[in-house]
């Protein structure tokens, strides 16, 4: 009984390993190698035109490879387009796995364009990509580039354009009507006819720097409607204004500003050329001029009214060293530091813009101001709600100031 | 115009001191020459010792003067060049995000370098260039430079060199042409970056060596931005860091990174709190953050020493002058 | 016709400027490169009148041997250094070894690093005289500046190593750029960009005009 008991159980146990061996016994070799150069294909492959561009460019999106579930079975997707849906075909771009769009910015508007879509595992990438798979692959197309006659991504920057100008506009003409409008006392404005009469007192000059930017830039435009003044100024008191500048179209203008101030102040004779003189269009070769005029000819004030990079300082300090008196004002937030240290007043970002009404009271000029401050409380109301609504997880507000995709 | 004779003899010794240091770099008189932890230890006790005799000097009335602090800044940027005490660098999330931009693109992707600032802020920006064009080769990517300052191609060329010499490359094992190129400079400020948009072509018909576009391998294939994937830009000003945001991140959205000069770095934050800046390297400090976070040990971390001593005495002139300001009360005023 | 020339042709570029950036269809997508170009070319000739002024203040300087005329003796001879240098070496004249090369490395790049280098001194002597406790703004801006100072250079966490980690100097001063820093910066960023649109429009509109020499 108990061989019989044994053989029966080295029977069983037989069958049962015999059972668990064919369980896992390995596929062929030429199946492993079929199974690994195939990579599920993407799904849902689509074509479109790229929105709201210049033309150009096509759109190519899909749903990526059942494979692609970051273990690294996926290590990109090939996009191939072609003239005609049968081909031939040519490589176009590439991009890594997890990713589902691409966008060929490569195409003429007037062809018609057919896209097909490889997920890449290892074994495709060294051995390539076969006509076989090629044919296998799903098309997208025809599809045809074009240009749009708006871009919809920026519809609420256009919103916040019409509604500020149409603020601004407002503004002006209810000041043209008559509507007395308040304007803020700004310290720096209101020191301009002190440091030009402490110039006058001492006999010396007046130094007036527009920046380093060229006439393109919106301080400078700012920065010649304060020179006007200050010329205005040096001429009724017959104090010399020097103008040393670092571009010379603004050589130019600046010329053409103090020559009309004279003039307007009755003393046409009294401006000479070499006021508005050009210096250099280098940024460090222009500061170390100015210092060396600064030290050599000590003027009694100094205006600095424009765009400034990292000469503010260089400028600035040295012109306190020989006891100046200094007036700035700029809209570069990182060199404002530098001039509130260093000048004795300064006119600190949009209060340079604001100069040339605040020097002039014309009804027009100061109900731009209105229009823009109507703004600046639009924005800080907005800023209010998207703090709260952000505050409760409402994102939909905030996402109106952001680009629309 | 008049100068003491103090004042001229401080000149001259200083233009001996140039003429010798000058002659002892292209000697190599002084290569690898370090103060001994003794010297430095004790430059930096007696530096601190005459700190705290300003400051007693202070209380007792007597205000110091500019040429004081200016000496002493002198002392702190160029004294602790020799010094070799020990720095741990800590890697801001903010520099390190560049790194990992890096790190997540592919070998042979394209990297845009646009180096816009000149040779007066090259000490500061240099340093991180160097060090993200040879993160950039060390990675296998490919990298296209040009300038929107006319002196920017002149320094992207010595930053690729001596990002070659620092991994020990040769001209065969990075091509030019194939692994980098220099497209140049091209003037027209944002109004370039604007038709690099739609064509790079339209703007750059050659590179900076002359040859044409369409002959360069690496940009053959590259019309615009979406061909692009990384771009990082160094700036020291106008046009910068601020135009490339405003015109390639928001119209064309172009990934980018940006290195900038200390001064210029924090008109950046907002841009990177908003992700148009992926990351930021902000002076010398993110240029040595950068080489920590790399691997790759260069010029910023050596500058780092000198500037801890310079922030160091500044805040010990402020200490100073904060002192003289409560002894003074209001009338207290740098003299000189 | 003197005034009314250039209003119309700011009016003209500045609404093309406006209106390219909403529509990408040509030939709106073409006017801005149109202009830029046009504004490169005026900018470039400009250059001349610029140097010739140069030129010509620095030699009635020199003929009444006024006040620092060596100064401008320096100023002609660098000018026609370069300039004869940068030409006669032609197209290749940015090469390494050129003379230009040899100018642009060993004097252009010096005297520029050197210029930039000063501000180094001029931060110390202004930080020293600015940063005073005057009061509870100005010591909280003094605090601000002790944290970053520090915080931005590696002795700062050296000497709070031994704090917890969210108080090390470093991450104080990430704090601050972080948030009260950035707050601000954006705070002015919003005026300007508010005085930017302002100014710009009451340009186009030819409200603005005395840069144009009159109001």
């Amino acid at each position: 009984m108990c061989s019989l008991a044994l053989v029966v159980l080295i029977f069983i146990l037989t069958i049962g390993n015999a059972l668990a061996q064919e369980e896992v016994l390995p596929p062929d070799s030429t199946a492993v190698v079929e199974e690994a150069a195939y990579a599920q294909p993407v799904l849902n492959l689509q074509a479109e035109d790229k929105p709201n561009d210049a033309g150009g460019a096509v759109r190519v999106s899909w749903d990526v490879s059942t494979d692609d579930d970051g273990d690294g079975g996926i290590i990109g997707y090939t996009i191939y387009r072609g003239t005609a849906a049968a081909g031939p075909y040519e490589v176009v771009g590439q991009v890594p796995s997890g990713k589902s769009d691409f966008d060929d910015g490569n195409t003429a508007d007037s062809l018609t364009y057919y896209y097909k879509v490889i997920a890449m595992n290892d074994a495709l990438f060294s051995a390539g990509v076969t006509e076989v798979e090629m044919a296998l692959a799903t098309t997208a197309g025809p599809v045809q580039s074009s240009e749009q006659w708006f871009d919809f991504r920026r519809i609420n920057v256009f919103a916040g354009t019409l509604l500020l100008s149409f603020l601004i506009i407002f503004m002006i003409s209810r000041a043209k009507a008559g509507k007395k409008l308040f304007i803020r006392k700004i310290a720096g404005m209101e020191a301009v006819d002190e440091a030009v009469g402490r110039a006058t007192e001492m006999g010396k000059k007046i130094f007036y720097v527009p920046g380093i930017n060229d006439m393109d830039n919106v301080q400078t435009i700012a920065s010649m409607t304060i020179l006007g003044r200050v010329a205005e100024l040096a001429g009724q008191y017959d104090t010399w204004l020097e103008v040393p500048v670092c571009r010379s179209l603004v050589m130019v203008t600046a010329k053409e500003v103090v020559k009309e101030a004279y003039t307007k102040v009755g003393r046409p004779d009294s401006f000479q050329e070499n006021q508005v003189h050009y210096l250099t269009d280098d940024q460090f070769g222009y500061a170390a001029a100015i210092d060396g005029m600064v030290v050599r000819e000590k003027p009694a004030t100094i205006f600095y009214m424009g765009a400034f990079f990292a000469e503010s300082l260089i400028l600035a300090e040295t012109g306190n060293a020989t006891g100046a008196i200094q007036i700035a004002g700029t809209a570069m937030p990182s060199q404002l530091p530098f001039f509130v240290a260093s000048c004795d007043y300064t006119l600190i970002g949009e209060e340079l813009f604001a100069a040339s009404a605040y020097l002039s009271r014309e009804p027009k000029l100061l109900g731009s101001l209105k229009g823009q401050d109507m703004g600046k409380a639009i924005i800080l109301v907005s800023m209010v709600v998207g703090i709260i609504l952000e505050t409760f997880g409402i994102w939909e507000f905030s996402q109106l100031f952001s680009v629309i995709e | 115009m008049k100068m003491k004779r103090g004042e001229v003899i401080v000149l001259l010794v200083l233009a001996v001191g140039s003429v010798l240091a000058y002659l002892g770099k292209i000697n190599g008189w002084h290569s690898g020459f370090m103060f001994p932890k003794w010297l430095s230890i004790t430059i930096v006790s007696l530096t601190f010792l005459s700190m705290v005799w300003m400051l007693v000097r202070t209380i007792q009335g007597k205000l110091v003067e500019r040429r004081i602090v200016f000496l002493y800044v002198g002392i702190a940027v160029a004294l602790p060049l020799l010094m070799e005490l020990p720095q741990k660098i800590i890697v801001s999330d903010i520099v390190r995000a560049v790194y990992t931009e890096l790190e997540a693109l592919q070998p042979g992707s394209k990297v845009l370098v646009s180096f816009d600032y000149d040779p007066a802020s090259a000490p500061e920006l240099q340093p991180m260039a160097e060090a993200f064009i040879a993160e950039c080769f060390e990675r296998d990517l490919t990298v296209i430079m040009m300038g929107l300052w006319p002196q920017g191609p002149q320094q992207a060329a010595m930053a690729v060199d001596s990002a070659m010499k620092r991994m020990g490359y040769t001209d065969q094992d990075k091509v030019y042409g194939v692994d980098y190129v220099n497209l140049g400079y091209q003037a027209g400020n944002e109004f370039v970056i604007q038709r690099m948009g739609s064509s790079f072509q339209s703007m750059f018909k050659t590179d900076f060596l002359g040859t044409p576009y369409e002959d360069i391998p690496l940009v053959k294939n590259v019309k615009n931005f979406s061909n692009i994937n990384f771009s990082f830009n160094l700036s020291s000003g106008f046009p910068g860091t601020v135009e490339w945001v405003q015109v390639a991140v928001d119209r064309y959205g172009l990934r980018m990174g940006a290195g900038n000069t200390a001064v210029q770095a924090p008109t950046i934050y907002p841009y990177v709190r908003s992700k148009q800046v992926l990351g930021l390297l902000g002076g010398m400090n993110g240029g040595a953050e950068f080489e920590t976070v790399t691997g790759l040990p260069g010029k910023a971390i050596g500058f780092m020493l000198p500037q801890s001593f310079a922030h160091l005495i500044v805040i010990g002139f402020i200490i100073i002058g904060n002192v003289a300001f409560f002894r003074e009360g209001r009338k207290s005023r740098l003299k000189g | 016709m003197r005034r009314e020339i250039p209003l119309l042709i700011t009016a003209i570029a500045g609404v093309v400027f406006v209106v390219q950036y909403f529509i990408p269809h040509s030939p709106f997508n073409h006017l801005d490169g149109w202009f830029s170009d046009w504004f490169s070319i005026v900018q470039a000739c400009a250059i001349v009148l610029g140097s010739l002024n140069l030129l010509m203040i620095s030699s009635q300087k020199i003929a009444r041997k006024k006040e620092g005329w060596g100064y401008a003796v320096v100023i002609i001879v660098s000018f026609f250094l370069i300039t004869i240098i940068g030409f006669a070496g032609g197209e290749e004249f940015r090469d390494v070894g050129t003379g230009f090369d040899w100018l642009y490395n060993y004097t252009y790049v010096p005297l520029s690093s050197t210029m930039y280098a000063i501000l180094a001194f001029f931060v110390a002597s202004a930080s020293y005289r600015a940063f005073r406790a005057r009061n509870a703004e100005a010591t909280l801006l003094l605090l601000a500046a002790f944290f970053v100072m520090l915080g931005r250079v590696p002795i700062g966490d050296l000497l709070t190593m031994w704090m917890p980690e969210g108080f090390r100097m470093s991450n104080l001063a990430t704090w601050i750029m972080d948030f009260p820093q950035t707050a601000g910066q954006r705070a002015i960023m919003i005026g300007i960009a508010l005085g930017l649109v302002s100014t710009s429009l009451r340009v186009i509109l030819g409200i603005e005009r005395s840069h144009l020499g009159g109001e």
